[in-house]
C-alpha cells in the first residue's frame, strides 16, 4: 500500500477497494508507530478528522481521500500551528490557511503537522524548539530543513503527501537529504495566506511526494490565484498531464560547469554527471549556461530575508497570542525583551538580530539596497540563461546528510544553502528529485524553470523517473 | 538693539480617510463602536494573515493629489516603519516612504495679506494604531484595536509659514479641500483630522534653518495657534537668553496653554523603513486618474474663477463663498431658486447670514433654513417688499420659527409700503406735525431733510420703502 503513487491510491478509492477512513489509518497508524524514532511530527491526530472524511466523501477528483501531512507552518483552524517554536507552542489558528483550505476542498485529509526548523530558519531541523528530526535513512543525521520534518515523513512514507515551505531552500534541500521529490513552485504560484511568514519577499508554499508526479498533482490543487494575498499572481492555471514516455528529445537542459567543479563531494558529482547522461540518452542536449553574479546570491539572501524576517517576527510581542514571560517586568520594554529572549531560539533571534542591523540608518543603503541590487542582477543572469534552454538541472545540496551537531556555527550551515538561493531570489521554480545515492545517502538534482513554467520542470523529473527508480526507494526501517 | 527673529513653521497633517472599511483589512472602520469589535485576523496581526490595499483609499489618495495639483507617480510603494508598541499589533506600521501617491502639489491660504500659495513636500497613505487608553484602570493600559488599520494620508507641507495665522489658515485650507473632496468626515473630536506642527526660529534674513521642536497632536483649530504661539515664544527666550532649542517631540498641554516634552532626540526611533515585501509596487494608470477627475467636484479654484466671470463677484466675496464647501453649496442652491442678483445674494450670505450663524453659535452644517426659504427672502429683498434691516430681522424668525419669509412678512405685517397714496398721507401727515422744521428745511437747511425721512420710517416702522420716501418728500419740497 505505502508503495503506491496517489493515481494508484485514487484508482483504489474509486474501485472502494478501500475506503478513505482505512487508508488514513494505514498512515495514521505508520505515523504513532515510527514518529518516535524521527520525531518528524508535531502533532499527530487521535482520529481521523470526520469533516475531512465527508470533504473527501463529495469530491471525486484525483486527490479525494488521499491522506496529508501539513508543515507546521500552514496555520490550520483548530489545530495547533507553532512553526517550531515556544513563541507560538500553545497557538491555535482560529483559520485554515489557503493552501489548508484548497486541499481540503479537494479531498484531501489531514492526518498530522510536519516539524520544522523555528520560523523556518535553518538548513537541519535542528532548529525546532521541539527536538531535531532524524535522517529515515540514518537516525545519526539530519533531514535537512527548515522542511525536515515534511521530508522525513515522505521517506519514511508516514504520508503518500506533505506541504513544505521553501525560502532559500527549504524544500529542495531536505528533499534531497530524504530522498524524496519536493517542488517549489514560482513565487506567486501558491498563496501565502496563513502560511506564517519569515521573509515574504521569497517564501513559497510548495509540495513533497515520492514522485514528480504525485507532487504536480498535489500542486494543481494548491495552486492558483488568492484575493487575499497580493503578491499572489493572476495567471492562467496549468493542467498537469504527465508525460507518457521519457523521451527528452529537443530538450535543452542547461548546466552550471562552475557549480559542478564546486562540488567536492565525489560521489555526488559522479551522481550528478550521470543523472544528466541519462537526460542525453533520453534525447535531451545539455547547453552551459552561466550565472555570473550567483557567487554573490547566499550574501544577498542573508541581508534580505533576516531584514524582511526581522520585521516580520515583531508581532510576537506577548501581548495578544504566543508566548509571554512569566518573569515580573519592569516596563514594557522589558516585558518584550524578556517575552523574545526566552520564546526566540538561538538561530531566530540571530537572524532577527542580523536584519534589524541591515535595515538600520547607516546601513541600509550598504546592506539591503545593495542586496536588492544583487538579486536584480542575479534575475537577469537567469533571463538570459532561459534565453538559451529550457531547465537547467543543477546540484542541490553540496554535501550528503551531515551528522546532528556537526554545523555548529551559523555561516557554515549558510553555505549548505549556495545551490539552492539563486533561484529563490529569482522567484523561479524549482525542484529536487532522487538521482543515485552516495554512499546509501540520498543525493538530489535541482532543475530549474522559467518563471511560471512548473510543468517544464515537473515534466522533466517525470520522464526522469520513467526511467530511473531513485524516487521509489525507501529506508529499510520503516518498510 | 534686539535679535529679530524669522519664525518657520511646516505641518504634518493626518487626515482619515472616509472608508467603510479599514486600509488593509475588511473591517470596519466605523467610528465610536464598543472597544475591540472591529478587529479582523489581520489587524490583530496573527500569523500569517497579510495586508490587501482599499482601492478606494487609493482613489481617494488620488483625488486629494489631483485637486492640490500634485505630481502623482507612474508606480507608488508601501514600507515598513518598524517600532514596537502594545496598540501597534504587527510591530510595524504600513506606510509609504519612497514613492508616495501624492507629490509635490500646492494650496492656496488666506493671510492678513493676502492670499499666499503654500508648497506641499507629499501625501502618502498610512493605517492608524489602536488606542492605549492608561487612565481606564490602576494597574493596566487597555487594548482598543478598533482604530488600528484604518485609513490616512498624511500630507506635508514645506516649512513655508511664517506665523501662527499662517499655519491655521493652512491647515483650514487643507481642511476645507478633504471635507470639500468628501474624503474626510472632518470631525475633529473623533481625530480625523491632526496635526503635527514643526517649529523653528532663525535670524532674521538667515538661509539656515534653527533646531525645531515638534508639537504632536493638535485637533484644533484654536489649539493649533495657542501651542504655535507659546512655542514660538519658548523659542525666542530660549534663543535671547543664549541658550540652545533641543530637537525633539512636545505635547501641547490645553489647560496650561504651554507646550512640554514629550520624548527628546536621544528617544527617537531609528523606524528602519523598507518596502513591504507583502505589497508589490501598485501602478497608477490614466484610467485610474481620469476616473478621479470625472469623479472631483468644481474645485473651489474654478469656482472662485466662476463667480467672478460669470456672476461678477467681488473677488473677495467670491473667495470666501468658493473656499467653503457649506457656503458655496447653498450659494448655489439658492442662486438657482431666487430672482435676486449673485452680487445681492452673496452680500446678504456672507454679511447678513453668517452674523446670525455666529449669533446663534451654529454653522451652515446645523442650517435650520432651506435654500428655497432662504431665495424667497432674497426675492422679498430685491423687489422692494422688504428693506435689508428687515431682511434680517425675518431671517432670524426663519431660523427660529422654520417658516418661510413670505408667511412671516404676510404675518407680521412687514412689507414696506410702497403705495405712493399711502407714503404721501404719512408724509404730509409728518410735514403737519412738524412746521417749524419744514420750514428750516424750506429755507434750504439740508440736514432736516433727513430728518424728515427719519420721522417717516419712525411712523411707519421701518417699513416705509426709502427710496419712494425721499422721492415723494422732495416732490412736495419742490412743489410747495
Amino acid at each position: 500500500m505505502i508503495n503506491l503513487s496517489l493515481r494508484e491510491l485514487t484508482h483504489l478509492l474509486a474501485q472502494k477497494k478501500i475506503s478513505t477512513a482505512e487508508l488514513a489509518s494505514v498512515y495514521l497508524d505508520r505515523c504513532k508507530q515510527f514518529n518516535p524514532s524521527l520525531n518528524a511530527l508535531l502533532h499527530i491526530d487521535d482520529d481521523i478528522n470526520p469533516e475531512h472524511l465527508l470533504a473527501a466523501a463529495d469530491h471525486d477528483g484525483p486527490l479525494a481521500g488521499i491522506p496529508l501531512i501539513h508543515k507546521d507552518l500552514f496555520s490550520t483552524q483548530d489545530v495547533k500551528t507553532t512553526a517550531g517554536s515556544k513563541m507560538l507552542s500553545d497557538y491555535v489558528p482560529p483559520f485554515d490557511a489557503t493552501v489548508v483550505k484548497k486541499l481540503k476542498q479537494a479531498g484531501m485529509v489531514s492526518i498530522a503537522k510536519a516539524n520544522m526548523d523555528e520560523f523556518a530558519m535553518g538548513s537541519s531541523n535542528e532548529y525546532s524548539y521541539f527536538g531535531a528530526v532524524k535522517n529515515p535513512w540514518d537516525f545519526d543525521r539530519v533531514p535537512g530543513g527548515s522542511s525536515g520534518g515534511s521530508a522525513a515523513a515522505v521517506a519514511a512514507r508516514l504520508t503518500p503527501v506533505a506541504t513544505a515551505s521553501d525560502t532559500g531552500g527549504s524544500i529542495r534541500q531536505p528533499a534531497a537529504l530524504c530522498g524524496i521529490t519536493g517542488i517549489k513552485p514560482s513565487y506567486g504560484r501558491v498563496s501565502r495566506y496563513g502560511m506564517i511568514a519569515f521573509a515574504s519577499s521569497l517564501d513559497q508554499g510548495g509540495v513533497m511526494a515520492v514522485s514528480a508526479d504525485d507532487c504536480a498533482l498535489v500542486l494543481e490543487a494548491m495552486m492558483g490565484h488568492d484575493a487575499l494575498d497580493s503578491t499572489s499572481i493572476e495567471a492562467e492555471p496549468w493542467h498537469w498531464q504527465a508525460p507518457r514516455d521519457a523521451a527528452m528529445k529537443g530538450l535543452k537542459v542547461g548546466v552550471i560547469p562552475a557549480w559542478l567543479e564546486q562540488l567536492k563531494d565525489d560521489d555526488i558529482k559522479q551522481s550528478t554527471l550521470q543523472a544528466l547522461e541519462t537526460m542525453v540518452a533520453q534525447g535531451a542536449e545539455l547547453v552551459n549556461v552561466d550565472l555570473p553574479h550567483a557567487d554573490l546570491a547566499v550574501a544577498a539572501y542573508y541581508i534580505l530575508a533576516p531584514a524582511e524576517a526581522s520585521a516580520n517576527l515583531s508581532r510576537f510581542d506577548g501581548i495578544r497570542f504566543g508566548h509571554q514571560s512569566a518573569e515580573t517586568c519592569d516596563d514594557i520594554n522589558d516585558m518584550y525583551r524578556k517575552t523574545r529572549s526566552e520564546g526566540f531560539g538561538h538561530e531566530v533571534q540571530r537572524r532577527i538580530m542580523l536584519g534589524t542591523w541591515a535595515l538600520s540608518s547607516g546601513y541600509y543603503d550598504d546592506y539591503y539596497c545593495q542586496a536588492q541590487r544583487i538579486r536584480h542582477l542575479i534575475s537577469e543572469d537567469f533571463k538570459q540563461a532561459f534565453s538559451q534552454v529550457d531547465v537547467m538541472a543543477v546540484p542541490v545540496s553540496p554535501e550528503v546528510a551531515f551528522k546532528q551537531g556537526e554545523k555548529s556555527d551559523g555561516v557554515s550551515m549558510y553555505q549548505a544553502d549556495q545551490f539552492t538561493i539563486p533561484a529563490s531570489l529569482a522567484g523561479l521554480p524549482c525542484l529536487s528529485m532522487p538521482i543515485q545515492a552516495a554512499r546509501n545517502l540520498p543525493v538530489g538534482l535541482q532543475l530549474i524553470g522559467p518563471y511560471f513554467n512548473e510543468q517544464a520542470i515537473l515534466s522533466t523529473a517525470a520522464k526522469f523517473q520513467l526511467v530511473t527508480d531513485y524516487h521509489q526507494r525507501m529506508p529499510e526501517a520503516f518498510l | 538693539m534686539s535679535q529679530q527673529w524669522d519664525v518657520v513653521i511646516g505641518l504634518e497633517i493626518h487626515v482619515r480617510l472616509a472608508l467603510a472599511s479599514k486600509l488593509f483589512s475588511g473591517a470596519s472602520a466605523k467610528y465610536g463602536a464598543s472597544p475591540n469589535s472591529q478587529v479582523s485576523f489581520l489587524d490583530a496581526a496573527l500569523p500569517g494573515t497579510l495586508p490587501v490595499v482599499n482601492a478606494k483609499a487609493i482613489e481617494y489618495a488620488l483625488r486629494f493629489g489631483l485637486s492640490i495639483d500634485a505630481d502623482i507617480p507612474e508606480e507608488t510603494r508601501f514600507a515598513r516603519k518598524n517600532y514596537f508598541y502594545p496598540d501597534l499589533p504587527k510591530g510595524y506600521q504600513i506606510s509609504q516612504m519612497d514613492d508616495p501617491i501624492v507629490g509635490r502639489g500646492h494650496i492656496d491660504i488666506e493671510t492678513e495679506d493676502g492670499v499666499k500659495t503654500v508648497n506641499i513636500t507629499r501625501a502618502h497613505l498610512e493605517e492608524d494604531a489602536g488606542k492605549s487608553i492608561h487612565d481606564q484602570y490602576d494597574d493596566w493600559t487597555a487594548i482598543d484595536l478598533n482604530r488600528a488599520g484604518t485609513a490616512l494620508i498624511e500630507v506635508v507641507s514645506e516649512p513655508e509659514m511664517v506665523n501662527a495665522k499662517e499655519a491655521v489658515a493652512y491647515m483650514r485650507a487643507i481642511y476645507n479641500r478633504v471635507t470639500f473632496l468628501g474624503i474626510c468626515d472632518g470631525n475633529l473630536q473623533e481625530g480625523s483630522f491632526r496635526c503635527d506642527a514643526n517649529v523653528s526660529l532663525k535670524p532674521q534674513g538667515s538661509e539656515t534653518l534653527g533646531t525645531r521642536a515638534e508639537i504632536k497632536n493638535l485637533n484644533s483649530f484654536r489649539f493649533i495657534e495657542k501651542a504655535i504661539n507659546f512655542e514660538i515664544k519658548r523659542q525666542k527666550q530660549l534663543l535671547e537668553s543664549g541658550q540652545q532649542v533641543v530637537q525633539e517631540t512636545r505635547l501641547y498641554d490645553a489647560e496650561k496653554d504651554q507646550t512640554r516634552t514629550m520624548r527628546g532626540k536621544e528617544d527617537a526611533n531609528d523606524y528602519r523603513y523598507f518596502p513591504d515585501p507583502d505589497l508589490p509596487a501598485l501602478k497608477i494608470t490614466a484610467e485610474m486618474l481620469d476616473k478621479q477627475r470625472a469623479a472631483m467636484p468644481e474645485l473651489p479654484e474654478a469656482k472662485l474663477k466662476r463667480y467672478i466671470e460669470e456672476w461678477q463677484l467681488r473677488e473677495d466675496e467670491a473667495r470666501q463663498l468658493a473656499y467653503d464647501v457649506a457656503m458655496s453649496e447653498f450659494f448655489e442652491q439658492s442662486q438657482a431658486l431666487t430672482d435676486a442678483s449673485p452680487a445681492e445674494n452673496a452680500k446678504f450670505l456672507i454679511t447678513d447670514f453668517n452674523a446670525l450663524l455666529n449669533e446663534q453659535d451654529s454653522d451652515l452644517k446645523a442650517n435650520k433654513i432651506s435654500a428655497t426659504h432662504y431665495a424667497g427672502l432674497l426675492n422679498a429683498m430685491s423687489s422692494g417688499e422688504i428693506s435689508r434691516k428687515i431682511a434680517k430681522q425675518v431671517l432670524t424668525d426663519m431660523w427660529n420659527s422654520g417658516k418661510s419669509a413670505e408667511a412671516i412678512i404676510e404675518q407680521q405685517g412687514l412689507a414696506q409700503i410702497s403705495d405712493s397714496d399711502a407714503l404721501q398721507t404719512i408724509i404730509t401727515q409728518v410735514i403737519n406735525d412738524n412746521p417749524q422744521q419744514f420750514e428750516q428745511l424750506k429755507a434750504g437747511n439740508d440736514k432736516m431733510f433727513n430728518y424728515f425721512v427719519g420721522q417717516v420710517m419712525k411712523q411707519t416702522k421701518g417699513q416705509a420703502n426709502p427710496a419712494q420716501t425721499k422721492q415723494i418728500l422732495e416732490e412736495l419740497l419742490n412743489n410747495d
